[in-house]
Formats: C-alpha cells, sequence, structure tokens
C-alpha cells in the first residue's frame, strides 16, 4: 500500500531538527547546486523541461518553458519571485514544506535563479505565518553562511541575494502579478497583463514567479535527473507531488505521491473516512477548484483528470466532507471568504461575492425564495470569466459546483435551516460542546 | 466601409484593419477596442475607461466577445475592450451583435447598482450621469438585489473644496489615476478592499492640487462633488455655452454653464489641442469675483470730490470734458482681462482718437528691453507657421523654463509637459532658485540659479532644433534675460516661446497695446508702418512721438498726464503705493471696469462693463490660438463692452473709432494684416551685479491660486491655495539664525513669513510669493532680482518691525 508514496520533497520530514542546514547537507543536501554550477546554467533549465516539471501551484505551466520566456536581451535585472503567500481554503503543502525543510526551498532557489540568470531572488511568504518566516529567514541565513547564497557561490562567480518577504495577509496576493505589487511595496491588485512578468514584472524587469513546491521540487531533479522525474506520474503530468488531505479523514497529511493517484488510493492511504461515515463531496485543489463527489474517486489526480471532470487539479488540497456537511453550508463559508479576500478592484468580484453572501445566508437560514437558485447561478454566470483575474472565477467554481451536484440541497433552502438538516455539531471532528443550533442560536454558535 | 482614425498622420501600413459588429475598421496599430467600436459609431458603455488616462479594466463593462484574435482562434472568456488591443484580422462583437457581451453588460449594470444610493433625485450628477444613462440603455429594468446596501457616512470633504460620497462610488478609479497619471498630486488612493473598497484621503494633507476639480467632472457618478456646486442646480435646467477662460494665456475651452442669469459652473471643455479635457481648479472654480456687491452697474461721476451714480449721457459728457482738457497729454493703461477685440479698441482709441502712443498692457513690473523683445520676436507670428503649440511642446526633446513655472503660472502648459514626460521622456530643464513641487512633477533638472543670473545659467546650456525655450513673464525684470534666450535660440537652433501670464496679453502684443508698437506688429516709430495703419484707418495722421510704457505714464500722471485705465489694480505693478499716487495725482482718470476698485476709487468718471459671460470676443493664447469668447448670459439690456463705450467717447470726442462689436474690431485688425517689413532690434541690457554682502537676491513668482482679485467669493477654492511661506537653502537659514520664521526687508519696508528651508536652493536668495492675499510684494515695492536682507523675526522685534505672521509693512 505505501508503496504509493513516493518521498522526495518530504523525505527528510521526519528528520531530528530536519530545517538545520547540517541535517540537510547529511542527507545529500546542496549536492544538486554543486552539480548546477558545475554545468550552465542552459543545461539546468534543459533539465527542467526535460522532467516535464508542471507548476504545482495550480495552473499546471510548464517550469522550464516559464523560464525559457525571460528575455535574453533585456538589459533590466532579471527576478526570481517564490509565490509562498499559501492562502487558499483546504490548502496547506507550501507550509509543511517550508516549516519542515525549508532548506529544499532554499537550494532550489538558488539553482533556479542560476538556471534564468538572475542575481536577486525574492521568497514572498504569507504574513501570518511567522514561524515559517522565521524558519526561512533562518534557512536563509544558514546558506549565506555556507557559502551557499551571497557572493561568490561556492568559488563559481555567481552571484545571489536571497530576500525573504512577508506579505501584510491578503488572498489576493497569491495571484502573481498582485503578488509583484505588494512585493514593490503597493496595495496588492492584480496588474493589467500584458506585459507578463516575464517581460515586465517585478520593477518592470523580466520576473519568473513560481510556487513554493514548483522550485523545490528543482534540486532533486537536478540531483537526480530528468527522466527520473518523468518516470513518474502519468504521461501529462510528470513527477511527484504533495497531495494534502483535510476534513472528515481518519489520517489527515501530507501524502507525496506520483501524479495520477486517485483519491480512492490516497483515502485508503490515509485511513479512510472517519469511523462511521462516508465521503459525501471533496475538493481536489482548494476551495478555488470545483467539489466533486464519490463518484469521482477513481479519476486520476493530475492535471488533465480533473480537468476532464470538469475541475481543475489546482493545489492538490483534498478536501474531503462527509454525509454529514450541509453543502450550502460550506459553499457560503466559502464565498464569505472571497467576499472578505476579493481585492475590491473589479466589479464583478466586489460587488457579485458581496450579493452571493447575502443569497446563500437565506439560503442557509432556510428563508431562500423560489427563483434564488437561477439568481445565484445567473450572478455565478455574470461573475466567472467576466473578473480582472481568477479570483471570481474560483469563488463562482465551488458554488456552480455545489449546485450542480447537490441541488436537491439547496432547494430544502427554501424551507429548512441547514443546521436542521445538517446538525452543525455532527460534522465537528472535536467535540464542540455546542448546542444543536437553532435559528435562535446561531449568533451564539459562532462566537 | 474603412474610417482612417487621424486622416493625414497615418500613414496606410501602420494601419491594421479589424471588424467590428461585422464592419471592417482601420485603425492605427495599438488602438483599443473600445476607440475601434468609437470609430464606425458603436458606443459600448464604459466607467473606468478615459482617453486620457491609462487602461486599468477595473469596471468590466464594456466586455465584448472576441470570437476571431486574427489569428483564427477565438478568446474564451469576455475581454474589457477599454484594455484590448486591436490585433489584424480581429473580430469585435459588442452587446449589438454578441448575446454573451450584451449579457455580461446588463449583468455589470446589475452589480455596480447594487451598492449604489438611489438618490439620483437629489444628485448632483443626477440627468448627466454616465451610470444613470447606461443603467437606462444597457442595464435591466429592474434590480434583483434585495440585500443590505454597503453604506458610508457622506459626505466627507477631501479637500475644501472637493466632496466624497463613498457609497456613491463605482471605485472606477478615475479620479486616483487622474490625481497621479495627469496632475502628479496623488492625495488620493483607493484604500480597503472587496466592497469595503474606498477612495481614502489623509487627513493631515487634503486634496489640494490645482486640478482637484477635473476629477469631479471624470467621475461616472456624483461621488466628487464640489462645495461651490453640490445642489445649485439640476444639470437638465443648465444652459451649456462653449466659452474660453478668461484667468490666463492658457486658451483652455471651457463649458459655462447657466441658470437664471447666473454662471452655475463651469466645467473643461474638450480641445484636444489646447487644453485636451482638462482646465485648473481657478478656471473651473473662479467665476464670481464680479458678481458681489460690488459690482459697478452704473456710471459714477466725481462730483465735488465724491463719486456719485450718473447716467450714462452724463459721464461720457464728464469723460470727453476731461478727455478735452487733456488734449494729446493722456495715457492709456491696460490690463490683463480684455480680450484681443477689446484691445484692438485701445490701441486704436488711443493712437486715432487721443493721439498718443501713451499705451500699455503691461500692468506688472516690466521694462523697455521687454518691449522691444516683444516687438522683435513675438507680435505678428502666427500659429500656423512659425509660433510654437502645446502639440509642439509635447513633441520636444528638451524644454527649458527659463524665470518661468508652468505649474503657477501656465497650468495647462505645465499638464502637457507633465505628459510630454510620462509618455514620450522630455527632459525639462529648469532655471529657477530651487526645485519647486512643479518641477519635481516635471522630473525637471533644476539648475539652481540666483535671480538676476538667469541669462548667464541659460548661456551655459546646450541645445539643439529639438529644444523649446519658454520664457515667463517675470524674465522682463531680470536685465538681459528676454534677449539673452532670443540669442540662444539663434546660437543653437532652439525654439523660443514667450509665456504670458495673463489671457489678454498675446492679444494685446497684436492689437498693439505698447507704446512701440501699432497693431500687425508695425513699429510705432516706422513711418511706413504708420502709413499703412493710417490709410486703412482713414485718418490723416497718427502720433509720431514715441509712447511712455506704464511706469512712465504712471509717473508722469503725478506730472499732469491723463489716464483712462482698464482693468487693473495697483497691487499689479511693482509699486503699489506709487500706483495709487499716480491715480490720485492724475489731472484726470476714466475707469472702465466690472467692479469697485482701487482704481475706481481714484477716477473721476467709471463706466460699468460687461462680465465676460455677458460679451462676445476672443483671447488669443500662449501659442497665439484664438479662443472664442461666447455670450453665456443674454439678457433684455445687454451691458456695455469696452468697445461700445470707447466707440461713445470717440463720437463725443468727434473722431469717431469705427468699430463698436467686437466684430467689427476682429475684422478691422485682420484685414490690416501683419507687417512684413523689419522689426525693433532687441534692445539688450547687461545683467545685474550679485547682491552686495549680507543682502540676498529676492526670488518670487505668482501663485495660482493667491490673493487676486479673480478669486473673491471663493472661499472653498481660495483654501486650497498652498500656505504662504518664504524659503532659503539651510545655509542661508544659518547664516542668519533663522528658524521657524523670517523677516524680509526691502526698499524701506519688511514682511515676515514662515520659512520653509529648501535643500539645494541657490545660494544667497530668499523667495517670497508675489501676491499672497495679505502680503503682496508690491505694496513693498519689490520684484524679482531685487536686493533684501533677511533677519529672525525676534531680531526684527529688536529693531521695533515687528513679527507677527503673515504681517507687513512699511517702517
Amino acid at each position: 500500500m505505501t508503496d504509493l508514496l513516493t518521498p522526495v520533497l518530504s523525505e527528510n520530514w521526519a528528520d531530528e531538527r530536519a530545517w538545520k542546514l547540517t541535517n540537510y547537507e547529511r542527507r545529500g543536501g546542496y549536492r544538486a547546486l554543486r552539480k548546477a554550477l558545475g554545468s550552465t546554467p542552459a543545461e539546468v533549465m534543459e533539465t527542467v523541461k526535460d522532467s516535464g516539471l508542471r507548476g504545482r501551484g495550480g495552473a499546471g505551466f510548464p517550469t522550464g518553458m516559464k523560464w525559457s520566456f525571460v528575455p535574453k536581451d533585456n538589459p533590466n535585472p532579471k527576478y526570481l519571485v517564490v509565490n509562498a503567500d499559501e492562502s487558499e481554503p483546504g490548502t496547506c503543502k507550501d507550509m509543511p514544506l517550508m516549516l519542515a525543510s525549508p532548506h529544499t526551498l532554499v537550494e532550489g532557489v538558488i539553482i533556479s535563479s542560476y538556471a534564468i540568470g538572475c542575481a536577486y531572488a525574492f521568497i514572498y511568504c504569507r504574513g501570518e505565518v511567522l514561524h515559517v518566516i522565521r524558519r526561512l529567514q533562518q534557512a536563509v541565513r544558514e546558506a549565506y553562511s555556507a557559502g551557499y547564497a551571497g557572493k561568490n557561490i561556492l568559488g563559481s562567480g555567481y552571484d545571489l541575494e536571497v530576500v525573504v518577504h512577508a506579505g501584510a495577509g491578503a488572498y489576493i496576493c497569491g495571484e502573481e502579478t498582485a503578488l509583484l505589487d505588494s512585493l514593490e511595496g503597493r496595495r496588492g491588485q492584480p496588474r493589467l497583463r500584458p506585459p507578463f512578468p516575464a517581460v515586465a514584472g517585478l520593477y518592470a524587469s523580466p520576473t519568473v514567479v513560481n510556487n513554493v513546491e514548483s522550485i523545490a521540487s528543482v534540486p532533486a531533479i537536478i540531483d537526480r535527473g530528468s527522466s527520473w522525474f518523468s518516470s513518474m506520474g502519468t504521461e501529462k503530468s510528470k513527477g511527484m507531488t504533495l497531495y494534502s488531505l483535510s476534513g472528515h479523514v481518519r489520517n489527515p497529511g501530507q501524502f507525496e505521491a506520483p501524479l495520477g493517484i486517485t483519491l480512492r488510493q490516497l483515502l485508503d492511504l490515509a485511513g479512510g473516512i472517519r469511523e462511521g461515515h462516508e465521503l459525501k463531496f471533496w475538493t481536489p485543489g482548494g476551495s478555488s477548484t470545483p467539489i466533486l463527489t464519490p463518484e469521482h474517486l477513481d479519476l486520476p489526480l493530475d492535471y488533465e483528470g480533473m480537468a476532464a471532470a470538469g475541475s481543475m487539479l489546482g493545489t492538490k488540497a483534498l478536501q474531503c466532507f462527509d454525509e454529514t456537511t450541509s453543502v450550502v453550508r460550506t459553499t457560503l463559508r466559502w464565498i464569505e471568504f472571497y467576499k472578505h479576500e476579493s481585492c475590491g478592484k473589479c466589479t464583478p468580484c466586489r460587488e457579485g461575492n458581496w450579493w452571493l453572501v447575502q443569497i446563500l445566508s437565506k439560503f442557509e437560514a432556510g428563508r431562500a425564495e423560489e427563483g434564488d437558485i437561477e439568481k445565484l447561478l445567473d450572478i455565478a454566470d455574470d461573475m466567472g470569466g467576466r473578473s480582472f483575474c481568477a479570483l471570481a472565477d474560483g469563488a463562482v467554481a465551488c458554488l456552480t459546483s455545489a449546485i450542480k451536484h447537490f441541488r436537491p440541497e439547496f432547494e430544502q433552502g427554501l424551507k429548512t435551516p441547514a443546521w436542521e438538516l445538517f446538525p452543525y455539531e455532527r460534522s465537528a471532528l472535536f467535540d464542540t460542546g455546542a448546542e444543536v443550533r437553532t435559528a435562535a442560536g446561531l449568533k451564539g454558535a459562532h462566537a | 466601409m474603412t474610417v482612417t482614425a487621424k486622416p493625414g498622420e497615418v500613414v496606410a501600413s501602420d494601419l491594421i484593419t479589424v471588424f467590428v459588429d461585422g464592419t471592417e475598421v482601420s485603425v492605427p496599430k495599438g488602438t483599443l477596442a473600445i476607440r475601434a467600436a468609437e470609430l464606425i459609431g458603436v458606443a459600448i458603455p464604459r466607467f473606468c475607461d478615459h482617453p486620457l488616462l491609462d487602461p486599468v479594466g477595473a469596471c468590466r463593462q464594456c466586455l465584448v466577445e472576441v470570437p476571431d484574435m486574427g489569428n483564427g482562434r477565438g478568446m474564451p472568456k469576455p475581454q474589457a475592450s477599454c484594455t484590448l488591443e486591436c490585433a489584424p484580422g480581429m473580430k469585435i462583437q459588442t452587446q449589438n451583435t454578441s448575446a454573451v457581451a450584451a449579457k455580461a453588460q446588463k449583468g455589470m449594470i446589475e452589480f455596480l447598482l447594487i451598492n449604489h444610493p438611489l438618490d439620483c433625485p437629489i444628485c448632483d450628477k443626477g440627468g448627466e450621469c454616465p451610470l444613470q444613462n447606461q443603467a437606462m440603455s444597457n442595464g435591466g429594468g429592474e434590480s434583483r438585489y434585495e440585500g443590505v446596501k454597503r453604506t458610508f457616512p457622506k459626505p466627507v470633504s477631501i479637500s475644501a473644496q472637493i466632496l466624497l460620497d463613498r457609497e456613491r462610488c463605482i471605485l472606477c478609479a478615475r479620479c486616483t489615476r487622474f490625481s497621479e497619471q495627469i496632475s502628479g498630486d496623488p492625495f488620493i488612493t483607493l484604500v480597503e478592499r472587496g466592497a469595503l473598497q474606498q477612495v481614502g484621503y489623509y487627513e493631515d494633507e487634503p486634496y489640494n492640487s490645482y486640478f482637484s476639480g477635473n476629477v469631479i467632472q471624470i467621475c461616472p457618478v456624483g461621488a466628487l462633488t464640489s462645495v461651490s456646486y453640490r445642489f445649485q442646480s439640476r444639470p437638465f435646467d443648465l444652459v451649456s455655452t462653449p466659452t474660453t477662460c478668461e484667468h490666463c494665456a492658457g486658451g483652455c475651452q471651457l463649458r459655462t454653464d447657466h441658470r437664471h442669469f447666473q454662471v452655475k459652473r463651469r466645467l473643461a471643455g474638450d480641445a484636444p489641442e489646447v487644453n485636451e479635457e482638462w482646465n485648473c481648479d481657478k478656471g473651473r472654480f473662479a467665476f464670481r469675483s464680479a458678481r458681489g456687491d460690488d459690482r459697478l452697474t452704473r456710471p459714477l461721476v466725481r462730483d465735488n470730490g465724491v463719486l456719485r451714480v450718473a447716467s450714462w449721457p452724463e459721464a461720457i459728457d464728464a469723460a470727453v470734458a476731461g478727455l478735452k482738457r487733456a488734449g494729446t497729454q493722456v495715457g492709456v493703461l491696460t490690463g490683463g482681462r480684455l480680450t484681443i477685440e477689446d484691445a484692438y479698441g485701445y490701441s486704436k482709441f488711443a493712437r486715432a482718437v487721443l493721439g498718443t502712443n501713451n499705451i500699455d498692457f503691461r500692468s506688472r513690473p516690466h521694462s523697455a528691453e521687454e518691449a522691444a523683445f516683444l516687438a522683435n520676436r513675438v507680435a505678428g507670428r502666427s500659429l500656423d507657421n512659425d509660433t510654437l503649440s502645446y502639440t509642439a511642446l509635447q513633441g520636444a526633446k528638451q524644454v527649458i523654463l527659463v524665470a518661468f513655472e508652468p505649474e503657477e503660472e501656465a497650468a495647462m502648459v505645465f499638464l502637457r509637459l507633465r505628459k510630454a514626460v510620462r509618455k514620450n521622456g522630455l527632459k525639462v530643464l529648469t532655471i529657477a532658485p530651487y526645485a519647486s513641487n512643479g518641477s519635481a512633477k516635471l522630473n525637471a533638472e533644476v539648475i539652481p540659479t540666483v535671480p538676476g543670473t538667469e541669462p548667464e545659467a541659460l548661456a551655459g546650456l546646450s541645445a539643439d532644433a529639438d529644444t523649446i525655450v519658454l520664457v515667463g513673464e517675470r524674465a522682463a525684470v531680470i536685465p538681459g534675460a528676454l534677449s539673452a534666450a532670443a540669442d540662444f535660440v539663434d546660437r543653437t537652433g532652439a525654439r523660443l516661446a514667450w509665456m504670458p501670464r495673463r489671457a489678454g496679453d498675446r492679444g494685446a502684443v497684436e492689437a498693439g497695446c505698447l507704446p512701440n508698437l501699432l497693431p500687425g506688429a508695425r513699429p510705432a516709430g516706422a513711418v511706413l508702418a504708420r502709413v499703412d495703419v493710417q490709410a486703412a484707418w482713414g485718418v490723416d495722421g497718427l502720433p509720431t512721438l514715441p509712447g511712455l510704457d506704464a511706469d512712465a505714464q504712471l509717473a508722469a500722471a503725478r506730472e499732469g498726464l491723463g489716464l483712462v485705465v482698464a482693468g487693473l489694480e495697483p497691487s499689479d505693478f511693482t509699486n503699489a503705493a506709487e500706483v495709487r499716487d499716480a491715480l490720485e495725482s492724475a489731472p484726470f482718470v476714466i475707469s472702465l471696469e466690472q467692479r469697485l476698485s482701487e482704481v475706481t476709487e481714484r477716477a473721476d468718471v467709471v463706466f460699468p462693463i460687461a462680465l465676460i459671460e455677458e460679451r462676445p470676443g476672443h483671447f488669443l493664447n500662449w501659442e497665439h490660438r484664438r479662443g472664442r469668447v461666447n455670450t453665456v448670459i443674454r439678457q433684455p439690456n445687454q451691458p456695455m463692452t469696452d468697445l461700445r463705450v470707447l466707440a461713445a467717447l470717440a463720437e463725443a470726442l468727434g473722431r469717431p473709432l469705427g468699430i463698436r462689436t467686437a466684430r467689427q474690431a476682429l475684422t478691422e485688425l485682420d484685414e490690416l494684416g501683419v507687417w512684413d517689413g523689419a522689426r525693433q532690434p532687441l534692445a539688450r541690457t547687461r545683467g545685474v551685479a550679485a547682491p552686495a554682502d549680507g543682502e540676498l537676491a529676492l526670488a518670487t513668482w505668482r501663485e495660482l491660486i493667491d490673493g487676486s482679485r479673480g478669486n473673491d467669493h471663493e472661499p472653498a477654492l481660495q483654501a486650497t491655495a498652498k500656505p504662504v511661506v518664504a524659503r532659503t537653502s539651510p545655509e542661508v537659514a544659518a547664516a542668519h539664525g533663522l528658524t521657524g520664521a523670517v523677516t524680509i526687508a526691502g526698499n524701506g519696508g519688511w514682511l515676515t513669513l514662515p520659512l520653509e528651508v529648501v535643500p539645494g536652493m541657490a545660494a544667497d536668495t530668499v523667495w517670497v510669493p508675489t501676491h499672497a492675499p495679505d502680503t503682496p510684494l508690491s505694496e513693498l515695492g519689490l520684484v524679482h532680482g531685487d536686493s533684501v536682507t533677511v533677519s529672525s523675526p525676534a531680531a526684527a522685534l529688536d529693531r521695533g518691525e515687528g513679527f507677527d505672521r503673515g504681517e507687513g509693512g512699511v517702517a
């Protein structure tokens, strides 16, 4: 069973003080950097290209190809920016990686920077995760001391400054252009594209923005070779990746496996849905990917498999919900998140989420009216694909998929409050001590 | 059908062809889809889009469908046409042909309205509101929104003039983009996020921009309103008239709205070659100054030393009697408010009726060198061939500013220069005592220059044919500056423009309101020129004696020269006290004026004159472009114009003027044409010596919103003026022990102001605003370049001089 797992990124997580440089090096850490510095940047880029590594932040764009878009003749400096602003509901892969083994990322940053020819790399980390930021800062400091970063790295003549930047807590800053604005000291709001970051990104200079997991995968690819990496996974989705199981599973956590594994297999690894319950619905990659149901359990969890099912692989954050969970309530919580996190720049996202929350609240309270489901779908239609960035697309994805798969539950929202249909304490994983909710008791229960 | 965007400007190879709703249209490369649609008359609804602002794509109202990007592939999602660049062969389907686009647009209107209050009936914008209009044209009939609207306390003052109703705001970011991109005053910005996003401001630093009124005009809803116009009128009750601004030589086209015989507001007109779609706050808000209790409506004559109301015939008789007594011992002083027709009327009145060359429009510090420069380099040029223009500024590679602060003295020139700096990489060099706020916004390289040494500073610069030198009004009092500028452009091949400050100045030069110039750039001293004019006017002869300039006339007034005065204030001149004394000493003063003033108080006969909104005419702007002034308010008894009064006086003197309407005057001036003979040579003067030990050179210019009477009755506008301060370098402050405030003494008077220390300012220089509300420098008789001393107010107090903020006096 466990032979389905391919721990590479997570291989050392259980080590004693895995985050320390010496312990990382004992496992062969920074061997890949020496190897990379021994070859030309073009060779490093070629290896990553050959490996078939695709962006692990959700969109799945080939990483090596993204690097090759950086214009060679641009006189401005080039930058590498690591998107460590992991904020999507359900998504929890980058934080444990950076917490357990920050050097995997730092080594990846240095190799990737070398490949694209940049002298300044930034790790833009979500501001709330102070413990992760401290680990990163400590790791970067250790890397400088050991000569892996700074001037003349390992005597190669290559210079690189690595900066760990803490964001201020905005989901939108995970959008790469908003991240760049935030990194420059502005309010994080998405930029107009074109120009794309590869041409005019940070400080209007060529910039590569990659997810933590993508960059962290680079050292292993360099160390063990592109064919080792591409031997894992499926035809178009190569390599291993971190799957994060959460929710009503017996043993939630990170499961590193080749792309293309199924949720049924992962659930087996995680001990299944909690005792006495069964899966009702799940997200393949965080709240922004359309939800799926038990009938999708055997689909391959790769970019193509999820797209074929009308969803997206996203961040592989598999939130699993059992039959005690109200879809209406879950959707409302997600939309409340998007309403709160909408940057406000464009109309459909700003106003649409504001409106959706009000209507969904009526569904949760059993006070929705005839036609409100159509209204929800129509609003979602006016939001999806109309907004400035993909935030609104993510918001409507969970809503429309919820209605698609669980329309009768929404219809019940015309008459019966969700807390009566699905008493909330039953879906809690821990004893909350909460009374059975009534409309009158709702406010207190939130507290 | 093929439409060319800019006929004659774009060569065919630069054009690409796209299809909007199936109609083929050729547009220049880089054209946005929304503009391509405009070219064939398809209006795509929009809010954030503004052709003069950088695209933002925020409101998503202008979504269109693109079934073919020109490469056979369609765009999967609807596209914002305001950010979509046309590609060859692209197919664009607007709401007219695409159900998807129509639905998207309808949905967007609905979204915008869910949090928008339904207060259209009391909203200033109701009736001219893009949101209202487009909700009607492209929205749904009824809202499906039954939820809670977002509300904010309303309104908040983002400056003394501008009010913000945040709940009306649809967050299009036009105002914030304007303030950042166009005027460079980013005092407002979007803050917060989601539906709570709002236009934010900083209470300690209000939105005191000279261009703040523009944000009201470009706001697509009623979120931004002005204190002066709020709740004054409904748009559909207003009558709009296009006209030209009278406040400076920029020549801004305006739209003036009136109701009940009163101007209610003024908006920037649409003049792509002049002010584009902007104007300054003075031009927008300052229009009530002559509407107060002190407006003149009846003629006044002095009777036993006291002015009393008189009938028109009585006043004309009194004036004629005075003029007959004076004979040719009379001078004519005209100010900055005159249209070119009026100026021509005065010029002809002086020469053909009074028989004198004593006429001068320069009711400000001036010099003989300037008169020669105007005759040599300015008069008779035309926009068509040899003057510079806003467009030329935009295309220049380098602009050198000599004694000229564009933001203060020519606001639209400032905006155009800023645009060129932002868009075309224009390099601005400024010969100035320090880097002013305006210079900083132009990213200008400052050549710190002690007043008086500008000619040397200019001589040290290099330039070529792509350089434009702009020389300001105060160059007149810098000996050698104007001649140096002329020599500089002759040597380097650069081009030169004189930047007058007031609306009437350029026209007055053309009309011959100078002692040395007849109309059409004819030298008054040239016989052939006089013969020319004499023949055209049908008079027996023109005065041959050289005329007196304004200062000389005022001096002569104390020796018996009578004066005809129009549109000026004693404080405009170098020394206000001397002007008052001259007006009092003159044997006879006729004043043609709109409201009571220090001149009318001292006049013997006062004629009331029509306000700018009550008469037609033209202003000639700095480019030599004619801006038409239209009669905004038509009333049964149209007030008399300067021309009609002059015609009446001439008639009564028995030497008819021959013109009594603006049209007649302009026709006559045009028929006269421009002199093609030799011009008066430049009158080079030598520069001044550096200030003596212990003395400083005084630097000064007029600020846009200052103590000018034109700003009267506009408290909100005046409240947005810059604080009145004096400026010196840290070295000067240290050397004289100055902290917090400074007392400046010169010419027997003194003045105390708060001090701002400016690092990098020219040595041995102190800057003071020329015409601050309580402390006009003319009360001290000081001009740019004069020597002054500075001391700390405490030290001044020891000398018995006083120390109050902004207080001045004559010791």
